[in-house]
């Protein structure tokens, strides 16, 4: 038996103790009724809070009651971040594996479906814009709207920003919001910092903060600042081992239509991967690195592999 | 041919046979973003009626991308038995549909009449068809395909085992296999879809996965779904590949931008039948789903559905062991939520099965899609109902290196369990012998992965 059986089992005994010896109290007084639901006083409602399931680490919990190799199991579970060793309820799951599944499944949603809070950008000072999407909706459904800037909005990014900067900064909701939340407000310092080292900056005002946007939308942000570099930091389509990854999206004088495979991207930025402080010190390297060569993706690849 | 009606006193005319299938198409986010859906509810419907009335002929005549320019639709007239075709090229689409509901159609017959339809036909009826037609339909229609075992015996529900790995390590990948087996899943096929589609990677893990199967006398076949030009070159250097995958579109444009075309997956056939693990005839494992070819911008304005139809029109030609469609994989813009995906997975197994092709379908959908593990189950139970050859069965339904939600090794069994179906023959035997089930009922081994361990 495991820790979390125990537990269980424990909680189990206390719970049955208790509701016998109210029923035994319940039993003296002749006036009530044997079947009447007894509602719940103050008395009987816990201040304990129950253990938040997130925490409980997959690799690690194990719910097989009697399995033919226990050590052997646990081994070969922990190269995998899989859903093993789950056991079953007849042919169904476990309640506690499939509760864990939807909070997980959950988080993910509402990183999709939330928007960034609204304040996140002001505080930061950002430079706030908008897709041509009006909704979330139209944000799911039309990844072009999502790519496209109004006249008016691309008037408002020129007036707005320091006209041909070595380095425009974007920071784009994506598909989680969850993701910029966590992320965020780490990473701009952590590439400020690094981009010292090679006498490089932006600065903070200049960052646009675009809602609704894919990472095309860099692209005529290119052509409408004039940057050497645009790179975006994006909300990437959450899975269920976490809703916060980011990913950067770099690109050397990009152009609206250009192909994908001339950007570089950083993934897989959050705690549990690569962490924004790490992620920032990485990007600014990139980033001097594409000034210098003047190149993204593929081709920046190229000349790094001839030795450039 | 009349492609105008009216409905409520006011008049709806259509430009082509094309468009009439396009707007008689249920709700699709894709068809919306492609700009070829019905303008409103009527307009759906006006052009189901349009549809309903034209003959099959006037189908055959108008395939939705031109036969001179196009390698798919070539591939479907020219697979047509032209005795069969005129036979019935006077019927219309509602007379097909009402032929395939009737109660004296057997699946003899339909065997028959599927040799005189296109792709193109396959998908109107679809589109005249409810969810339950779709299912009752479908159940009476037996495609039994043979790799190391036979699938789609009637009685019989069978799964995809697949345990992907976000870093391909072997150890974890093969953890995962043995939970599943261990829960009597993999009686499709055991496959996974590598990160690092090196022919090298690919080698290794084909061989690992043979040397698995055959230390345990698993009867099944393994597949590494790399791109078919790396299977091809793995099976060159004498890996193991018993099924040879590729995903495929129902245009040659949408083919060429999954790097292949018909002479290449030809190639792909005859290497794997005559190099391959498995004793076939049947050894190809394709994979589609709705939207894909407008991803690629290869749709040529028709409707996701038909375009969907025709890759099982070009599968045909290749006498797959198994076409699973993905159905909820490609996100939001193609198809928006679970209704659009539960129809989706009727209309796609329905089509394949008419269309002579062993059905399966990855029950699934990403996580920015209007759906949850629910929706899946519903979906799972209908294409039970609905006699579908097989389902996944991933670790608990998610799949961690695609980061999207399938169904799990339960799901298989409880669809087996309400319906009293069994897994194929030989699986079951080998079940038995490995005491996961006793008397066709899970015993308590069932789900544990260490019965293989030491």
């Amino acid at each position: 038996m495991n820790e979390q059986d125990i537990k269980s089992m424990i909680e189990t005994i206390l719970t049955d103790m208790t509701s016998t010896k109210e029923a035994d109290k319940n039993n003296v007084g002749p006036q009530t009724a044997d079947s009447a639901p007894k509602e719940a006083t103050q008395q009987d409602i816990s201040g304990d809070v129950l253990d938040d399931i997130t925490k409980i680490d997959l690799r690690k919990q194990f719910l097989v009651p009697h399995p033919h190799d226990r050590e052997g199991y646990l081994k070969i579970k922990s190269f995998t971040p899989a859903r093993l060793g789950m056991w079953r309820a007849g042919c169904r799951y476990k309640t506690a594996s499939v509760l864990r599944f939807r909070a997980d499944h959950a988080a993910a949603q509402d990183a999709v479906f939330s928007d960034v809070d609204p304040q996140l950008p002001k505080e930061m000072g950002f430079l706030e814009t908008q897709t041509t999407c009006q909704s979330k909706d139209e944000y799911l459904t039309r990844p072009d709207h999502g790519r496209k800037f109004s006249d008016e909005m691309a008037e408002k990014i020129k007036q707005s920003v320091t006209p041909s900067p070595k380095i425009q900064m974007i920071v784009g909701d994506g598909l989680s919001s969850a993701a910029i939340e966590a992320n965020v407000k780490d990473i701009i310092p952590a590439i400020q910092q690094g981009l010292k080292v090679y006498g490089l900056s932006f600065e903070t005002k200049d960052v646009i903060f675009v809602k609704y946007a894919r990472v095309g939308a860099e692209d005529q942000i290119g052509e409408i600042t004039n940057a050497d570099v645009v790179c975006m930091l994006v909300g990437e389509r959450p899975g269920l081992v976490t809703a916060k990854s980011m990913s950067a999206y770099i690109a050397y004088k990009p152009t609206v239509g250009m192909p994908e495979a001339n950007r570089t991207v950083v993934s897989n930025i959050h705690d549990g991967g690569l962490p924004a402080v790490e992620a920032g010190a990485y990007i600014a390297e990139l980033l001097d690195k594409m000034i210098r060569l003047k190149k993204s993706g593929i081709d920046l690849k190229a000349a790094e592999n001839a030795g450039n | 041919m009349i492609l105008q009606t009216k409905l409520f006193d006011k008049l709806y005319r259509f430009g082509s046979v094309k468009e009439v299938l396009a707007k008689a198409n249920e709700v699709k986010s894709g068809d919306e973003l492609a700009g070829v859906a019905a303008e409103d509810a009527t307009e759906r419907v006006a052009a189901k009626v349009v549809l309903s009335n034209l003959t099959l002929e006037d189908i055959y005549n108008n395939p939705v991308v031109p036969y001179e320019d196009d390698e798919v639709t070539r591939i479907i007239i020219d697979g047509v038995n032209k005795r069969i075709y005129n036979e019935i090229k006077n019927w219309t689409v509602s007379d097909l549909r009402e032929w395939v509901l009737s109660d004296t159609t057997t699946d003899y017959d339909i065997k028959r009449i599927r040799q005189g339809i296109t792709s193109e036909m396959a998908a109107a009826i679809t589109k005249l068809m409810t969810n339950m037609d779709l299912v009752i339909a479908a159940k009476k229609i037996i495609v039994e395909k043979t790799a190391n075992t036979t699938i789609g015996r009637p009685g019989t529900f069978s799964s995809r085992l697949q345990t992907n790995h976000p870093t391909d390590d072997i150890d974890g990948i093969m953890a995962g296999i043995m939970e599943g087996l261990s829960m009597g899943i993999g009686d499709a096929v055991i496959g996974l879809n590598p990160n690092d589609d090196s022919v090298d990677s690919v080698v290794k893990i084909l061989n690992k996965f043979e040397d698995f199967r055959a230390q345990w006398d698993v009867p099944t076949q393994c597949s590494v779904l790399a791109h078919v030009t790396t299977q091809m070159e793995a099976i060159k250097r004498g890996a193991p590949v018993g099924l040879c995958f590729q995903s495929i579109a129902g245009s040659e444009k949408g083919n060429t931008a999954f790097g292949i075309n018909a002479d290449m997956i030809s190639e792909a056939y005859d290497l794997t039948l005559h190099e391959g693990q498995a004793a076939g005839p049947n050894v190809m494992y394709f994979e589609t789903g709705e939207g894909s070819e407008l991803s690629a911008e290869a749709n040529f304005g028709a409707d996701e559905l038909t375009m969907e139809s025709r890759c099982y029109g070009f599968a045909k030609k290749f006498d797959p062991y198994i076409v699973n469609t993905v159905v909820g994989f490609i996100g939001p813009e193609y198809l928006y939520n679970s209704k659009q995906v539960i129809r989706a997975g009727l209309e796609d197994h329905f089509m394949g099965k008419l269309q002579g092709i062993s059905m399966g379908c990855d029950v699934c959908y990403t996580n920015h899609m209007k759906a949850d593990q629910n929706d899946a189950e519903n979906l799972a139970v209908l294409l039970g109902a609905a006699g579908c050859n097989y389902i996944m069965g991933v670790p608990h339904a998610d799949d961690v290196m695609l980061n999207y939600e399938s169904t799990g090794f339960q799901e298989t069994a409880t669809i087996r369990e309400i319906f009293g179906y069994h897994p194929i023959k030989e699986f079951e035997d080998w079940m038995e012998k490995m005491d996961i089930s006793h008397n066709g009922q899970l015993t308590e081994r069932a789900g544990d992965a260490s019965i293989f361990l030491n």
